[in-house]
């Protein structure tokens, strides 16, 4: 896997992964950012202890 | 000599569509070669109101209704704007279309997409964002949070796996960052240069790098720390990972540090960091009431953003000589003639703003006038309103406050919640100055001077109805490059003998001086 650090981030192109409200991946977008766009939604319909046990057996 | 502008406007009849989207097809149109300005709106008549101050008159932009679809741009050719306009409905369909196409529904999904990613920017909410933001982490991601409510164990967890990682958390509760130009979250488009900074505060970077570029300077990197970075229990862990950044940074000269007081041991964690620091930092602690020892290499500690922005522009140009922060003689002349209009009854200062560090800062420069102002977010605790949904003497409320916003939208982004608070002013006849914050930028409502002005000029009628006179005070946290065109918002309110400043703190000062006068005047 190709090594992610802070320094290269300020220094690299700028990819984007928008995870929640549309109009922030839709300004980032706006600016020529290559971003993707992912909406959200909670697993196990919610349930914080449960995606903890799910995340624990998977 | 000035070069000629290009008009054209084309009308889709019966066309509807919400103004959060209109924004984005705005925004693409405007990013066309050769586009000076577009605006693409439903034909309302305060929309037309507004086209008409641009300049774009025309007999099809009269005869449009409310569920007509205007697209006017102005450009630099005429090829450039018929191209735009030519543009405007493949804009208009790709961006429904994606509105509606299937997108990814887990941060796999997304890095599956876009497997080189290097930062994930999390709005979810806050009670759902640490079990994602490690997944992010342990896939090598930086990450911007934009979501609150999260807890300092589980704040503390992430930044420690982060910087494990040689990653950076900016939040969470993290407004603004500006990485390389690019704005994430709420940020102002500015130009780019050799300023670097660091904030907790999303609207206090906004200040910050606003001023920077209507000075004809820029920003290397804004760096949005979170709320909670700066207190002792998370130790400082992303302001210090942006320190070394900036430090190692080849563009960036100058190192700024923007922040309210910090903790006793984060102090001199900072002292020593600074020490050791190879670029000058300047530290602006908003609310610092003790001089603060600092090591010779911080070369400025100052208290208010506007001094940080003079300090840091000296560094970069050392012919340039500090402004101090202090009104024009025509400012004065303005308290005076303002006071002068006000009835016996009226004395009392209320502020109404969007922006948490704008309430603060206010609150510091009024205090340091003498003027004690109360609020929901007070500068001392004694100053605390009993009840936030009422005005005690000079107030200041943020209604970005969660109190106030729950399940309501942030008054950067509506001006509902302002409008009705303003309104709820306007009934208290001792009011005598009205302070807003106005903050354009990415994200931030496209209209927030329009959004209010009702609600001013209702305010200002009950005064004059009562024998008085309303002042009415606003700052703009904008640039000219913003999407919301900053010089249009000005003229909005100035139309309403609102008096405008481009910095809160000297909009605070300009009701400092009249209250001051105020008081002189009746001894």
């Amino acid at each position: 896997m190709k090594e992610k650090k802070k320094d290269v981030l300020f220094k690299e192109t700028l990819k984007i992964i928008n995870i929640g409200l549309g109009k922030f991946y839709e300004n980032i977008e706006a600016q020529s950012v290559e971003a993707v766009q992912v909406d959200w939604e909670p697993p196990a319909g919610g349930d914080t202890e449960m995606i903890e046990i799910l995340d624990q057996l998977l | 000599m000035e070069s000629r502008i290009f008009k054209g406007v084309e009308i889709r009849k019966k066309q509807y569509y919400d103004s959060v989207f209109l924004m984005g097809v705005n925004q693409k149109l405007g990013n066309f070669e050769g586009i000076r300005q577009t605006a693409v709106l439903m034909g309302s008549e305060k929309n037309k109101s507004i086209l008409s101050n641009m300049g774009m008159t025309d007999s099809r932009i009269e005869e449009a209704g409310p569920n007509d679809l205007i697209i006017a741009v102005l450009g630099e050719t005429e090829q450039a704007v018929s191209h735009a306009l030519g543009m405007a409905d493949s804009v208009l369909q790709g961006l429904d279309a994606k509105k509606t196409e299937a997108r990814f529904h887990t941060l796999e999904e997304g890095l599956s997409q876009l497997p080189d990613a290097n930062l994930a920017v999390f709005s979810i909410p806050g009670e759902y964002v640490p079990h994602e933001a490690r997944k992010a982490i342990e896939a090598g991601l930086n990450l911007f949070i934009f979501s609150s409510n999260i807890s300092m164990d589980d704040e503390l967890e992430l930044k420690q796996l982060a910087e494990q990682n040689n990653l950076i958390v900016m939040g969470p509760d993290c407004g603004t960052s500006l990485i390389g130009g690019i704005g994430i979250g709420f940020a102002n488009v500015v130009r780019q240069g050799e300023i670097g900074v660091i904030g907790a505060s999303g609207t206090g970077l906004q200040e910050f790098t606003s001023q920077i570029h209507n000075a004809g300077f820029g920003i290397s990197h804004a760096i949005g720390t979170g709320t909670n970075d700066v207190k002792d229990k998370i130790g400082g862990i992303t302001t210090f990972s942006a320190l070394d950044v900036l430090e190692k940074d080849p563009s960036t000269k100058v190192i700024v540090f923007v922040s309210k007081p910090l903790g006793d041991q984060l102090v001199k964690k900072l002292v020593s960091r600074i020490e050791q620091s190879k670029k000058p930092v300047v530290c602006c602690f908003l609310g610092l009431d003790s001089p603060l020892r600092l090591p010779k290499k911080t070369d400025r500690v100052v208290r208010i953003i506007d001094e940080a922005v003079s300090a840091s522009i000296g560094l970069i140009e050392p012919g340039i000589k500090s402004e101090k922060l202090e009104l024009t003689p025509e400012e004065v002349s303005w308290c005076e003639k303002e006071k002068g209009r006000w009835s016996s009854e009226q004395k009392y200062l209320r502020g109404v703003f969007a922006g948490g560090t704008f309430t603060y800062q206010s609150q510091q420069v009024l205090k340091d006038a003498g003027i004690r102002v109360y609020s929901n977010a007070p500068l001392d605790y004694p100053m605390t309103l009993a009840d936030p949904d009422v005005s005690q003497n000079h107030t200041i409320v943020d209604m970005g406050d969660e109190f106030y916003t729950l399940g309501r939208p942030h008054p950067m982004i509506s001006g509902a919640l302002r409008n009705e608070r303003i309104v709820q002013e306007a009934k208290d006849h001792q009011m005598a100055i009205l302070f807003l914050d106005f903050i354009l930028g990415h994200n931030a409502s496209m209209d927030p001077a329009g959004e209010l002005l009702d609600s001013i000029i209702f305010a200002q009628s009950e005064a004059q109805s009562h024998g008085g006179h309303l002042t009415v005070v606003a700052s703009i946290c904008g640039t000219d490059q913003d999407p919301q065109d900053l010089a249009m918002q000005k003229a909005l309110l100035r139309e309403q003998g609102i008096y405008v400043f481009n910095s809160n703190a000297r909009a605070a000062l300009f009701c400092a001086n009249l209250l001051i006068t105020k008081k002189v005047s009746e001894k």
